[in-house]
């Protein structure tokens, strides 16, 4: 199974990284950009052919490593064959 | 007094830390061995010091991965039964990451990497490596990182339960937004967990035990005095910048 895994800061932990991307595509004209969030994007691959199984799993890492969940948000999309 | 030094691969100011207490404060009572990451047991040690640098490279966040390391299960068993436990720089993002202490260090608001000399009142919660400080104290050292703008869910409990040790401030000694380098919550640059024996800062007070050295001359070295007081049991009153 390949899991995607995005970690975000949360809402109101303030993000410079997207802040200056923000200001940058400004300058570039794109006037309408209202909010930038930066995040990482994990791919993992598991050994496991269960979904659900596989997602909890996921989870559970996100838990424990993946996320720093006092400041950040994941969001496992997606749970699929590799 | 006997301090362990914890290494990671990664760490860089262990050596420093280790001569602080091993060296510089021999003639005081110190002494200090370094622990290696994968070691399960910390043997015996009056006091713990996770020293700063770069373990694991920093990867995926500061302090990620080495507060999983073998060791870290005994730093909490220590820290569990009173003992005294000092994060410094990458060593304070390693005892948040790990759930020693609360918080976290998220990037810096300018995004820059910062390597300036700073100032911090000491406020008058008692740890071991700040009762001998006198409350309101402010003491120079140096700080270094890219990640340490302190972020607390609850700043306001962290508040009232009076966790907070360091605050940034200016050379005058006043908390303000300008004495800020990095953009944490309330000028906050060290926290105690709830016990107050396990202490983390992001400013570096081993840089600052010799006046040779610079880096604030030799504020850094009250942590440490304070720590030895706390083992003898005795009051004391221990030196840092001018009141």
């Amino acid at each position: 199974m390949k899991a995607r895994v995005f970690v975000t800061l949360k809402s109101g932990v303030l993000d410079p990284q997207g802040q200056a991307v923000q200001k940058t595509l400004g300058r570039l004209g794109f006037a309408e950009v209202q909010d930038v969030r930066i995040g990482k994007y994990v791919v993992i691959e598991l050994d496991e052919s269960d979904p659900a199984r596989a997602r909890e799993r996921v989870n559970q890492m996100c838990e424990r490593l993946i996320a720093n969940t006092v400041i950040e948000d994941y969001h496992v999309e997606e749970v699929s064959p590799s | 007094m006997k301090f362990g030094v914890i290494r990671f691969p990664g760490s860089n100011c262990d050596d420093d830390a280790l001569y602080v207490v091993d060296k510089a404060l021999a003639p005081e009572g110190a002494s200090g061995r370094i622990i290696w990451h994968k070691d399960t047991d910390l043997g015996a040690v009056d006091a713990v010091i996770v020293p700063g640098g770069f373990s694991y490279g920093d990867y995926l966040r500061a302090g990620a991965m080495a507060a999983h390391s073998p060791i870290m299960a005994a730093v909490k068993r220590f820290a569990e039964a009173g003992g005294p436990v000092l994060g410094i720089c990458n060593g304070f993002q390693i005892l948040c990451e790990s759930g020693l202490l609360e918080g976290a260090l998220a990037r810096n608001e300018s995004l820059q990497f910062i390597c300036a000399d700073v100032w911090c009142v000491v406020e008058g919660r008692r740890t071991p490596f700040t009762h001998a400080i006198p409350a309101g104290r402010h003491i120079r050292m140096s700080i270094a990182h890219a990640e340490g703008r302190y972020t607390h869910p609850e700043i306001d409990r962290l508040e009232r339960e009076g966790q907070v040790v360091f605050r940034y401030c200016t050379a005058d000694g006043e908390v303000s937004p300008e004495a800020n380098p990095n953009g944490s919550m309330d000028n906050i640059a060290g926290v105690c967990n709830a016990a107050g024996n396990v202490v983390g800062l992001m400013p570096h007070p081993e840089r600052a035990v010799e006046e040779l050295l610079g880096h604030g001359g030799e504020d850094g070295r009250s942590l440490f005095l304070s720590a030895l007081a706390w083992e003898r049991g005795t009051p004391a009153r221990v030196g840092g910048g001018a009141l």
